[in-house]
């Protein structure tokens, strides 16, 4: 079958912007989940372009990490985002469980993700083991915590911890993304919508002050 | 008996219409509220909002919490079946492998087609809009003006029901008196934007958007609507009964199941339906119009997607309203020796003259916004404010290096958080994991403000469509191949609006968080991106330079019509829905006078 306008063609940052913003209300800042390069070869494990929306079945695909790369990505979305006071850690909210769904997804963008995570969570251990004898999720959590603070912010990260650098912000992305998704991450960060209303009646007076607009009425 | 098999059609019908969208929507429902019989052919399949729609469905629940895929380019949740850029089975191919030169092309396959998922915008083209070409020299001048539509828009507005505001702005035409329905207040972003805006000279208005504010009122727009029909008033004022004011929850993309949005299958189709005088064929692929050996139109030869079976339906009138493109491609396979180079095509301009929306985007930071308190404002699921083109006569006066306008569109980020809205906060926060990460997500939630721009694009000869002879579809279609190249004034137009977006974010203390591109061309979507594809069958004065006369019917073809947007002569940056819908209500009203007559 002869198929021009091959999606592979095109550069995928573009693609991302272009979805990004052709989209009525969009997210803003860049997305490497969101964005999609839109194409549709069928795909032979995914959900398929007419899914059950009412009661969404289960990812039809398989689950690619393997029980140890499972323990370590749990300990890092758990120091990611950790349990304090009323708030659930990553995993008590099933983050690592939503890494290991959308890093095995068959799409173009999960599959790039997917790369970034395994070779990541190599890195980890690896510089784990190089520094301290044992694997991430072995560590003691100040162990845990220096190699972190080595790689959270790509900017300020040393040539030879780049790599690890990379990982924890597409790692990050998605432990924010999978805990800030859940019923209870969504109430957690200050959405109060998804509820029939009456009435719509605009801010209340506290936003309108907190944004110094009382006297700009609409 | 509305929904029908294929195979168990009536043996003629007055007007067979391809496609149940927008405009085969309208077409359809004028005509069968005037007792005209009515075969719809839709190539997806039946769909019905009030059972299928994921109303308060949470991201939590479906597979990668909604993100966008190949397969759901909008999100899991979206309303759109078997659609997209792709679709399953049904190719289409560009003439270039440069990427800025390439089409995407949008279709959905469902009953209702894409009026399930659009963004519900619904701006009315003004005068310039119609007559461009006699204002500035460029593009293509309609024959018609709107004075000639502004009485179908008030139809179709009073109809479908509009939220919005009579601003009195040039060129963006106010409604008669109780035509529309209240705008819903601005949140919080639009009115922040509008104090700043205002400083630029800016005007933020309401938007309009076919959504109900409140419900509509049956008793007296059914009588106004059809003064001489009472059965037809009737019908409606029931079917109006069914439909509920928004209760400001549940993003339209989704549908609505009950009804506050417009959407083919839960506005046009059951008033339809309940005359009786509409049948329905779901999965019915028009593979090409059928024809006399005096070149009249005879039927429509259409596959039945489940079976594989061909089948004729007969006509006395013919109309597509199958898509821009669509409608293109079946007039193009419609070859005979009488029509060699595919029906009503003697003007040469059956597939010229493609137009998509030029759309561009910018985002910020807005420190001002952080740590807002939380607060509900879902709203009407879309904009409640937009930016009409304000610098029509700068435009005139020669001032801009670009000859049409654009809007903006609104995008504030308090919505359900999406897997990727954080992505990147490490700009901000430098860096920041642990307790103080949980803090800073509850800081930046919606601080971050995106704007699109929506401008119009000048017809040209470099963007058109043909057959690709190379290329079917799985049911043995040739598929359409398609040539595109934006010119100077749209890639420039593109440069204006992230100029304009990034003095803005400026103007409100915030950070532009995307590249600003000074030249447009990477600021530009590629052709396609917005979904609003039109021409490609224009309209004109004379059967030389145009494929249709001023109501949609075919200059080679009495009794053939095309009431989707492959009529436009230009694609104002007015999202094209409603005037669609507006030009097939008059197109349908001038097939009925023509039928009384006895001229078709």
């Amino acid at each position: 079958m002869n198929n021009s306008n091959d999606p592979k063609r095109l550069d995928r940052r573009v693609a991302i912007k272009w979805i990004l913003f052709a989209s009525a209300s969009v997210p803003f800042l860049n997305s490497n989940s969101f964005g999609q390069s839109g194409p549709s070869i069928p795909t032979p494990r995914g959900y398929g372009s007419d899914p059950n929306l009412l009661i969404p079945e289960a990812a039809p695909w398989e689950r690619i990490l393997t029980p140890e790369q499972f323990k370590t990505t749990t300990t890092l979305a758990d120091i990611i985002l950790p349990a304090n006071g009323e708030s659930p850690s990553a995993s008590g909210l099933n983050v690592p469980d939503f890494i290991d769904e959308w890093i095995s997804a068959p799409y173009p963008a999960q599959e790039k993700d997917r790369k970034t995570i395994l070779e990541g969570i190599d890195w980890i251990n690896a510089e784990s083991h190089y520094r301290f004898g044992k694997a991430f999720h072995d560590l003691d959590s100040s162990q845990q915590k220096t190699i972190c603070d080595d790689i959270c912010y790509q900017p300020k990260a040393k040539t030879e911890h780049l790599a690890g650098a990379t990982f924890f912000a597409t790692f990050r992305n998605l432990t924010m993304g999978g805990y800030y998704t859940t019923d209870h991450g969504t109430r957690e960060v200050g959405y109060v919508g998804n509820v029939a209303l009456a009435s719509f009646d605009g801010p209340p007076p506290e936003v309108l002050k907190h944004l110094g607009l009382e006297k700009h009425p609409w | 008996m509305p929904h029908i098999n294929a195979g168990k059609t009536k043996p003629e019908y007055d007007v067979i219409i391809v496609g149940s969208g927008a405009a085969g929507g309208q077409t359809a429902y004028t005509l069968a509220m005037e007792g005209v019989k009515v075969l719809m052919l839709e190539a997806g399949r039946d769909y019905d909002p009030v059972k299928e729609t994921p109303m308060f469905q949470t991201r939590q629940q479906a597979p990668l919490r909604d993100a966008s895929t190949p397969e759901k380019a909008f999100g899991f949740y979206d309303a759109t079946v078997d659609g997209g850029w792709k679709v399953p089975h049904e190719p289409y191919t560009n003439a270039s492998e440069k990427s800025e030169e390439q089409f995407w092309w949008w279709r959905a396959r469902m009953l209702g087609g894409r009026t399930n998922h659009w963004g519900r915008i619904s701006l009315r083209n003004g005068d310039y809009d119609f007559k461009g070409k006699s204002r500035d020299g460029v593009g293509i001048d309609w024959p018609l003006g709107y004075q000639d539509v502004a009485p179908y828009y008030d139809r179709v507005e009073s109809l479908i029901g509009v939220y919005g505001s009579n601003e009195g702005l040039e060129n963006t035409p106010n409604s008669p008196d109780g035509v529309l329905q209240p705008a819903p207040k601005a949140r919080a972003s639009e009115i922040y934007t509008r104090k700043h805006a205002k400083k630029l000279g800016i005007p933020v208005i309401p938007i309009h958007r076919a959504v109900l504010s409140k419900r509509l009122d049956s008793k007296n727009i059914p009588k106004r609507l059809h003064p001489n029909n009472p059965k037809a008033a009737k019908i409606l004022s029931q079917e109006m009964d069914q439909r509920l004011a928004c209760f400001w929850a549940t993003p339209c993309g989704r549908g609505c199941s009950i009804k506050a949005n417009y959407q083919s299958t839960t506005v046009h189709l059951p008033p339809a339906l309940a005359t009786g005088n509409l049948d329905i064929i779901t999965n019915a692929m028009a593979r090409k119009i059928e024809i006399d050996e005096t070149g009249k139109a005879t039927g429509v030869n259409f596959v039945d997607k489940r079976t594989g079976r061909d089948y004729s339906v007969k006509g006395r009138i013919i109309t597509l309203a199958a898509g821009s493109c669509e409608s293109v491609r079946i007039l193009l396979n419609s070859k005979s020796p009488i029509h060699p180079d595919g029906l009503a095509n003697s003007s040469g301009k059956v597939g010229k003259y493609i137009m998509d929306t030029v759309g561009a985007g910018l985002g910020g930071q807005i420190p001002a916004w952080e740590n807002m308190p939380p607060h509900n404002e879902d709203g009407a699921g879309g904009s409640h404010s937009y930016v009409p083109w304000w610098l029509y006569k700068e435009q005139l006066a020669g001032k801009l290096d670009f000859p049409r306008g654009y809007h903006i569109e609104m995008g504030g980020s308090r919505g359900t958080p999406r897997v990727g809205t954080f992505n990147g906060l490490e700009k901000f926060t430098g860096g920041s994991y642990g307790k103080q990460l949980k803090e800073d997500a509850r800081r930046y939630y919606g601080s971050f403000m995106s704007y699109a721009g929506r401008g119009e694009m000048v017809p040209n000869d470099d963007c058109f469509t043909e057959i690709d002879n190379r290329v079917k579809d799985k049911w043995g279609i040739p598929v359409l191949k398609f040539h595109w190249k934006w010119s100077d004034y749209e890639i420039r137009q593109a440069a204006h609006m992230h100029k304009t977006f990034a003095e803005l974010i400026t103007e409100m203390g915030g950070a532009v968080t995307s590249e600003i591109d000074t030249t447009g061309k990477k600021a530009i979507l590629p052709g396609g991106m917005i979904i609003h594809e039109v021409g490609g069958t224009i309209m004109g004065e004379n059967a030389k330079s145009s494929v249709t006369n001023q109501y949609n019917q075919t200059w080679d073809v009495k009794n053939l019509f095309i009431t989707d947007g492959g009529p436009f002569c230009s694609n104002a940056d007015k999202n094209p829905t409603l005037t669609i819908m507006a030009l097939a209500w008059r197109s349908a009203d001038y097939m009925i006078d023509a039928m009384k007559k006895g001229d078709l």
